[in-house]
Parts: C-alpha cells; structure tokens; sequence
C-alpha cells in the first residue's frame, strides 16, 4: 500500500479515538449532572418526611401558634404533590415550604421550654443539615450543569455533541422571591 | 476545580521525581561505598522504600489514626459533626462518605487521610470540635474534604514515606561512613586509588548530609501549596470563606500541642500540629503557611470562587504570582452566600458543645450514661457488673 493510504488510514484512526473519547467524556458529566438532580431529590423527600415529626413535637408547646404549623403542614403536602411535577413548579413549591419552615423556627424564640427539649433540639439540628444539605446539592448541580453545558457549547466537544444529540441542561434556579428574603416575624398573638 | 486537580497532579509529579531522584542517589553512593557496586545498593534503597510504601498504602491510614487513638463515630454520636461532613461530601461531590474520627485531645487540630476518595477518613480532636460553631466546622471539614477530593492524601503520604526512607538511609549511611564499619574492607580490597578513595568518600558524606534536608524543602513545598489549594476549595464549597477564616483564628489562638503527631505526619493536620507562638514568617522549613496569612488572604475574598481566592492572594503579597493553576480560573463568578440559612437560633453554644462532645466521648469508651430525675448524669463505667444503680445525688435507683 501506497504511504498516502496509510497516513489517511493513520488520521482516521486518530480522529476516531479522539471522538470517543470527546462523547465518554460528555457522557460521564451527563450522568454526573443526573445524579447531582438525584442528589436534591433525597434531600427534599428527607425535609419532608422530617416535618410530620416536627409538628408533632412543637404543638405541644405552641399553643398560639396553630396557624404558623398548619401552614407549614399545609406547604408540606403542596410540595409532596408537585414532587412529580416540572422543576420550575416544584422549585415554587419548595420555595413555600422553606419560607413557611423558617417562620416556624422563628417563633420558637418565644418558646424556652421547646427550646430545651431534647427532642426538639434534635429535629431542629436534622432540619437545619437537610436545609444545608438542599442548598450544598443544588449548588453542585448547577456546578455540574455549568460544567457540562461548557462542554456542549466549546469546540470541539459541541461538534460531538450536536452530532450524537447532547443537550444542553437545565439550571436549578430559586424563583421564589420568599426564600432570598429575610424572615420577618411579627409579635401579635 | 477538575482542571486544578490535574495540574497539581503534574506538578506534583515533577516534585515526587525530584524526591525519587535523591533517593536513587543516595542509594548509588551507599552502594558504591559498602558493596563495590552501585547495584547492590540502588536495590537496597528501592526495596526499603517499596516495602514501606505497600505498608503505607494498604495500613497508612489505619497506623495513623491508631497512632493518634482517633475514635470511629456514627451518626448518633455526634450528630452535627456527622451532618456537616455530609453537607460538604454533597458540595464537593465526593461519591461515599468518608468515615468520621474524633481525637479526644483539648489541642485544637483536625486530618484528612486515606488512599483514595472511596476509602478516607477525616478525623478532628474533641477539643476543636467544641470550639467551633457550625459555620466554622463547615469551614474546617471543607478543607479536609478538598484534601480527600484533589487527592492530596495519598500523595502526601507516599511523599512522607518517601521523605522518611531517605531520612533513614542518609541517617544510617553516614554513621556507618563515619565510624569505619565496612570502610576498611574496601580499602583493603582496592590497593592504589587511595585519593579516589577519600573523594569518594567526601561527597558520599556531604551528599548524606544534604540529602534529607532538600528531601524536606520539596515535602515542604509540595505540602504548602496544597494548603491554599485546600482553602479556596473549603470557600468555594461552602461559598463562606469567612467561617473558615474565624474557624483559623480560633486555631491559631491556641497554644496547645497535638500529643499524638510527629514529624513526619504534621502536613496532614490543618495547622502544624509544631508551630511556636508567634511565629508568622513563612520560612522555607514550615509545611504549612502561616495562620495569620491563610485568614488575610480569605477575608480579602471578594466572591467564593478559586478567581476570587487567587485574587485575593496577590493582594496579600502584593503582586507576584498566584496560587491558583490558570486553567481552573475560568469558572466564572460565584456570589459569597448571604443567606443564612434558618435554625441559626438554636445553634448550641460553647458549653452545650462541650457537653455533647463530652458525652460522645463518654459514649465511644463505652460508658453507659443515665441521666437521673434529680438532673445528675451517671457515667456508668463499662467494668461496673451490678444490676442497679443508686444515684449519689438524691438515692434513687436506676436499672443499668
């Protein structure tokens, strides 16, 4: 064989090798972005099913404040339903239920006696870490997000991309105005 | 912050070479001198390193935490210091969570080890973890994690390994050379080249000398940059650089040093578990950065990513080059969170901490706790065999 054909036969080769190593490469930060989402979700099924025992524990105490705690229950089962739903709905729904929580860890304040329950203690230290742990998820999904879309959009991975049907991935923004504002309490009984 | 890995990776290697390189020499000499071949003592050098080395990777982490007597916790035992180890596995995206020690020793200090991401562990002492609030601990156990994450662990261990065999090699070497020992056989063996001979023996003996010593200003140096490294992951995780910074000062505050590590383990530790009071200037032989500068250079940062961290350290030096690979620098703007999350309220304060780490400690000795009507606590000891119990405060009994 002529040493043209090998050389052509040689490029081929190279280019193949680096195409799948361009499309395992997006496949790995696809999945990495899959379970990120993954991620949040067990952190929000666990903020769920910590409030039923938190309402338990605080309405023995709180005698004013039925309201705060149906409202918080009340958050709760609007997000169980919207679990299923899109992410812009479920965020919305979300964004509620951690407004309506940190009103109820609010008022506690008022409250020595609950504040000394071990019980409580207890539930409020899981509650803050899954609130932490909600936003620790989040972070690292739009990290993941970021880092792959990069990767579809940046030549030469995006011809790759374009050519095996990469998209590009969903950002996981918090719409609701409620959850980047401040808790305001009001003392009227 | 994947890229940074790499590029550490690279630069690390060169550094390791380096390191590899003096011990191959070392090994030629002492071969030369004793054996009349290089051979035999390149063997002798390479096979005291890869033994300790296979020691060091399949028992390194478990010696040194035996060797600190770190203390293994579950979730009931300390369950803040076990949901912030969580929170920072999910921000940094490890795949398991690392196991979780507690020293019980009042100084102030906390270690990442471990082979790989799958099989490490992070330990921190009784005293730190009373001292510090959530935010602080957030900070702290961020730094580790990014030690497990860039895979500083293991490498750091081999280097210290590999530190340790040139240490003993040149140790060894050089007391031989100066006290005869096989010296006069060779003599003898080799009639004429008498002044080939000393000069033989003069570098050999200047070489021993040097050895250790640029063996540690690489250790040093590999060790150091993995420290700024590890801060500005710890503040882009938790995207609060302050609470790291606060968590440092309260480490530098204290005086108090680490029982249970030496020399060889001290880079594993968030501070130089050695450090003398007051000492600020970042000399060549220090494996950490000084305190007071880490904490400058976090409070200087405008946002939380590794662009802001870099930043952040050439202003502190005033110019100069960063700490950061370029390639991790693209990442783009990231916001210092302001939101602070709720449940701030009933955060626990210095002597609740104290008391709840107490009592995991009493816990993982096996003591059995009951906490009696009248309000005093029973540290029931694991040795005590009767049934009940009186309580010595107010009489009544207790099952045990």
């Amino acid at each position: 064989m002529p040493i043209a054909a090998w050389v052509v036969i040689g490029i081929v080769v190279v280019l193949l090798i680096i195409f799948i190593a361009i499309y395992n490469g997006l496949v790995r930060l696809r999945n990495q972005v899959k379970n990120a989402w993954a991620q949040i979700d067990v952190q929000l099924k666990r903020r769920h099913d910590l409030i039923p025992n938190l309402v338990e524990t605080t309405k023995g105490y709180m005698k004013y404040e039925r309201e705060t705690l149906e409202a918080v229950t009340k958050a709760r089962n609007i997000a169980l339903q919207a679990s299923s739903a899109g992410a812009g709905e479920r965020a919305k729904a979300e964004g509620e239920l951690s407004s309506a929580l940190s009103r109820l860890l609010a008022v506690v304040e008022r409250y020595p006696d609950l504040k000394a329950d071990q019980n409580f203690l207890a539930l409020q230290e899981e509650l803050t870490s899954t609130e932490n742990k909600i936003a620790f998820s989040r972070q690292f999904y739009n990290d993941s997000v970021l880092r792959y879309n990069n990767q579809t959009q940046m030549f030469p991975s995006n011809v790759v991309a374009s050519m095996t049907g990469f998209k590009a991935g969903e950002f996981f923004e918090v719409t609701v105005a409620a959850e980047k504002e401040p808790v305001k309490v009001s003392f009227t009984e | 912050m994947w890229e940074q890995i790499r590029s550490n990776q690279i630069r690390s290697v060169v550094l390791t070479i380096g390191m590899g390189a003096l011990l191959i020499l070392i090994g030629y000499f002492l071969g030369l001198y004793f054996f009349d071949s290089a051979t035999g003592g390149l063997i002798i050098a390479i096979l005291v390193w890869a033994i300790l080395s296979l020691i060091g990777y399949f028992q390194g982490d478990s010696i040194l935490l035996g060797m600190s007597r770190a203390k293994k916790i579950s979730r009931d035992d300390h369950p803040r210091l076990y949901n912030v180890v969580e929170e920072m596995k999910i921000a940094s995206g490890l795949e398991k969570v690392p196991d979780i020690y507690i020293i019980d020793d009042p100084a102030l200090n906390a270690f990442a080890t471990g082979r790989d991401p799958n099989r490490a562990s992070v330990a921190i002492t009784s005293g730190l973890l009373q001292k510090l609030n959530r935010d602080e601990l957030q900070g702290v156990i961020g730094h580790e994690i990014s030690h497990i994450k860039n895979r500083d662990v293991l490498l750091m261990a081999m280097c210290s390994i590999l530190l340790g065999t040139i240490v003993l090699l040149a140790w060894y070497g050089s007391r031989l050379l100066f006290f005869g020992g096989a010296g006069s056989r060779r003599s003898s063996s080799s009639g004429g080249g008498g002044q080939a001979q000393i000069i033989i023996l003069v570098v050999a003996l200047v070489f021993m000398i040097l050895a250790p010593i640029f063996a540690q200003l690489i250790y040093f140096a590999i060790s150091r940059k993995r420290e700024y490294l590890a801060d500005a992951s710890s503040a882009l995780y938790t995207r609060n650089p302050e609470g790291l910074a606060s968590a440092l000062e309260k480490l530098g505050a204290s005086t108090g040093q680490l029982k249970s590590a030496n020399k060889a383990t001290a880079p594993m530790y968030i501070i130089n578990p050695f450090r003398r009071k007051g000492m600020a200037a970042s000399d060549l032989t220090s494996t950490h950065p000084p305190i007071s500068e880490r904490i400058r250079i976090l409070r200087a940062m405008a946002g939380a990513s590794f662009n802001d961290y870099d930043q952040a350290y050439r202003q502190v030096h005033r110019g100069g080059r960063g700490v950061v690979p370029a390639a991790s620098l693209a990442a783009g703007t990231v916001p210092i969170s302001t939101v602070k999350l709720e449940g701030e309220a009933g955060e626990p304060n210095e002597i609740q901490r104290a008391r709840e780490t107490s009592d995991a400690m009493w816990r993982l000795s096996n003591y059995n706790t009951i906490t009696c009507d009248c309000g005093a606590k029973l540290r029931v000891p694991p040795t005590f065999k009767e049934p009940t119990i009186k309580c010595p405060h107010c009489g009544r009994t207790h099952q045990v």
